[in-house]
């Protein structure tokens, strides 16, 4: 059980970032703090997906090697050299975060963009003196 | 994966996730946040992540702190919380 919990220390470290993106964004009253919270609690999702395509054992990267290797001489048909799927690390989950990084500095950009409109209206950045001119009207 | 390595990596990036949401001044975090992304991308590349590892570091650590420090310069940088 004890040996279970340190062996998947990446998943901790995930739930301890996520929550404290999320405590950024519910419990920080300044929106540029608000937005850096929401940023990690991205890059934490991130994090987790990228764990999951580590195996154990020392895996290198996904590139194929002797991808090209001419068996020609072997008598051996193309292809028919045997990939080892346990030396790579699994490059579904690469492909999926990359589109996700890109989202995520989109949403960032979005997110400052409305934070400055909310500035050039109201004079001020914190929550609750935007909630209190609200309020007023 | 080198499990040391590994292992302070990821303290500096819990530290850095701490710092940024607690410093008052709105460019020191900013700056933090960036460290953070770079500490990110040092992690992925250690867990065999290349692809993943290149575009945090150019598209979230390098715009992304750009972005964020123009809004902060367009807008006050003191921050009450």
């Amino acid at each position: 059980m004890f040996d279970f919990i340190v062996s998947y220390y990446n998943y901790w470290v995930f739930i301890g970032l996520m929550m404290v993106g999320f405590y950024a964004m519910m419990a920080k009253r300044n929106l540029i703090k608000k937005i850096i919270g929401m940023n990690i609690f991205q890059s934490a999702i991130i994090f987790f997906y990228i764990s999951t395509s580590v195996k154990k054992g020392g895996v290198t990267v996904p590139i194929l090697e002797h991808g090209h290797a001419a068996h020609a001489a072997d008598g051996l048909e193309h292809g028919a050299h045997a990939v080892d799927i346990m030396q790579y690390a699994n490059p579904l989950p690469h492909v999926l975060m990359l589109t996700a990084i890109v989202v995520m500095v989109a949403t960032l950009g979005v997110a400052l963009a409305v934070a400055i409109m909310i500035y050039r209206r109201y004079n001020t950045l914190e929550e609750d003196e935007i909630i209190k001119l609200l309020r007023r009207g | 994966m080198i499990l040391p390595f590994d292992l302070i990596l990821v303290l500096f990036v819990f530290i850095c996730a701490i710092a940024a949401i607690t410093v008052r001044d709105l460019l020191s975090a900013v700056v933090i946040l960036g460290a953070y992304s770079f500490f990110m991308c040092l992690l992925w590349t250690q867990m065999a992540a290349v692809d993943v590892a290149f575009t945090e570091a150019s598209v979230s650590a390098g715009i992304g702190t750009v972005l964020c420090i123009g809004a902060v310069s367009k807008t006050r940088r003191r921050s009450r919380d």
